[in-house]
């Protein structure tokens, strides 16, 4: 085959359309607003796990770094704090260096935010959204990131020791890098290599519900023993498919943590990158207690037809691009 | 040394893993939606054959093997070592009994072969797909019998045995397949 012809073949593309169709007609039926925000931003992901792509943009007849967002999600947050309601967006995202079968640098995620709903009622609706999508799911479960740990490798992710998760990473026949004392990086192994490709088997997509304190990101805490990030993450056939969050909405909370990103990403020798402002600004302002979460639509369509890569369903992945 | 990050990382690519050259026969990224990405990569160990699992976190980088592979010409055995020529610069090897492996049952004089070098030593050695040997040993043939697909062993001048048809009598020529080890057909001079 041609480097210049698609890697996707005309059915697959067919059925993307279709898809986009569906997923557009289920939030018009539900009155959710269909937004779009700059793809191009002065500020970075700060996420030590996500690195953006960086352009350079003539400002005031200088020029200026700016970065291809990784997700829509601050922009989307500052309309929710402008008022916007319930709103959802179809982007094209951009992500350096994530490339393999389940992943390409640009890519689609569907992400959407409703106010004033828990997060169990979102899980709820990304059900709604996607089983109807996927001929060989009927059905969804759900299983907190504790309870998944011990099933699948026997370990308490809240409170084993960095020893305890080493040896059961070699106990199940990984030969692991050395990851030192970065205990989030120990069970990012065990979930990648060998819990993930259990969940959302047997014709059932997966939830997992409830993540270390450690791994929030922008969701919120809830206090407790231990205390857990009100996160969950969606699997269909072992691939993650959605990341969902109870948003955080404390300005000085979020902010905290955008400094701390960029403590870890020093710590890395790794270039100082500029947080969203105007998020924490609009968080300040006053962001509704509100849920969100994000589907990528290229994954969504490989699992509802069938293929075996993303370049399937991609018409000119990255090394086409 | 020149080095890998996983980034470059795909199948074929030679690393050194464990002061040993390997190759890399599948690379899978991996990264759980918020978290460490990392490579999980099969490899193959280029001395032993053995292939292992190994996860390398993003961003880690190996160092490379210098390994090359040549084509090069068979010339002879002279009991300990099996020499090969460089076709164009006429530049000899020797390998030995451990790299030469199973395609010593193959290989015939001036037949081409691809020979595997680390650091400018032969560790491996693959003899041409299709190879053209005389037989030595078989039992006498069955003039005629072309039809039962009854098979005998016989064997051949580089020491390999393989199943022929009753017909192929001692001092054939026959065309074999080197990876199965499975008799093709007969040949001529």
């Amino acid at each position: 085959m041609s480097a210049w012809q698609p890697t996707a073949d005309l059915a697959r593309l067919q059925q993307r359309a279709a898809l986009l169709a569906a997923i557009r007609a289920f939030f018009a039926a539900r009155g959710v607003l269909e937004v779009e925000t700059p793809a191009l931003s002065a500020a970075a992901t700060t996420d030590p796990q996500i690195e953006s792509f960086q352009c350079m943009a003539q400002v005031a007849g200088q020029m200026r770094p700016y970065y291809l967002h990784t997700s829509p999600e601050f922009a989307m947050k500052r309309l929710l704090a402008a008022g916007s309601g319930a709103i959802y967006q179809i982007a094209r995202v951009f992500r350096q260096g994530e490339r393999g079968r389940y992943h390409n640098p640009e890519f689609t995620l569907l992400e959407w935010y409703r106010p004033d709903v828990s997060l169990t009622e979102l899980m709820a609706e990304v059900a709604a959204l996607l089983l109807p999508l996927l001929p060989h799911f009927d059905h969804s479960e759900s299983i907190s990131y504790a309870a998944a740990m011990q099933r699948y490798v026997g370990v308490d992710p809240h409170t084993a020791s960095i020893e305890t998760l080493a040896t059961c990473c070699r106990d199940h026949g990984i030969n692991p890098p050395d990851l030192g004392d970065d205990r989030d990086g120990w069970l990012a192994l065990l979930l990648s290599h060998l819990i993930e490709p259990q969940l959302g088997q047997g014709g059932g997509l997966t939830f997992l519900y409830d993540f270390p304190a450690s791994q929030a990101a922008l969701a919120q805490i809830r206090p407790g023993d231990p205390p857990v990030a009100e996160r969950f993450e969606l699997y269909g056939a072992g691939i993650e498919l959605a990341n969902g969050f109870h948003e955080l909405t404390d300005a000085t909370e979020q902010q905290q943590r955008f400094i701390a990103d960029q403590q870890q990403r020093a710590q890395q020798q790794r270039p100082a990158l500029p947080y969203d402002t105007h998020l924490i600004a609009a968080l300040q302002q006053g962001l509704p207690d509100s849920c969100g979460v994000a589907v990528g639509i290229d994954r969504l369509l490989l699992l509802a037809s069938g293929a075996k890569s993303l370049d399937q369903v991609i018409a000119f992945p990255f090394d086409r691009a | 040394m020149a080095s890998y990050s996983t980034s470059e990382f795909k199948k074929g690519l030679k690393i050194m893993l464990d002061n040993d050259p390997a190759v890399i026969v599948e690379n899978e990224f991996v990264k759980p939606g918020k978290g460490q990405a990392f490579s999980r990569v099969k490899i193959r160990n280029l001395l032993t054959g053995r292939v292992i699992e190994r996860t390398f976190k993003s961003g880690d980088s190996v160092p490379a093997a210098d390994i090359m592979d040549i084509d090069m010409q068979y010339l002879y055995n002279d009991g300990e070592a099996w020499h090969f020529m460089h076709p164009e610069s006429f530049e000899q090897v020797a390998a030995d009994e451990k790299a030469v492996s199973d395609a010593k049952l193959w290989l015939k004089e001036q037949d081409v072969c691809t020979v595997t070098l680390w650091n400018g030593n032969p560790i491996n050695v693959l003899p041409p797909n299709h190879v053209i040997l005389r037989v030595t040993e078989t039992e006498p043939g069955i003039r005629g019998d072309t039809a039962t697909g009854a098979t005998k062993p016989a064997t051949l001048e580089s020491g390999a045995t393989v199943l022929v048809p009753l017909f192929v009598d001692i001092d054939d020529l026959l065309k074999v397949d080197t990876r199965s080890g499975s008799y093709i057909s007969r040949a001529k001079e």
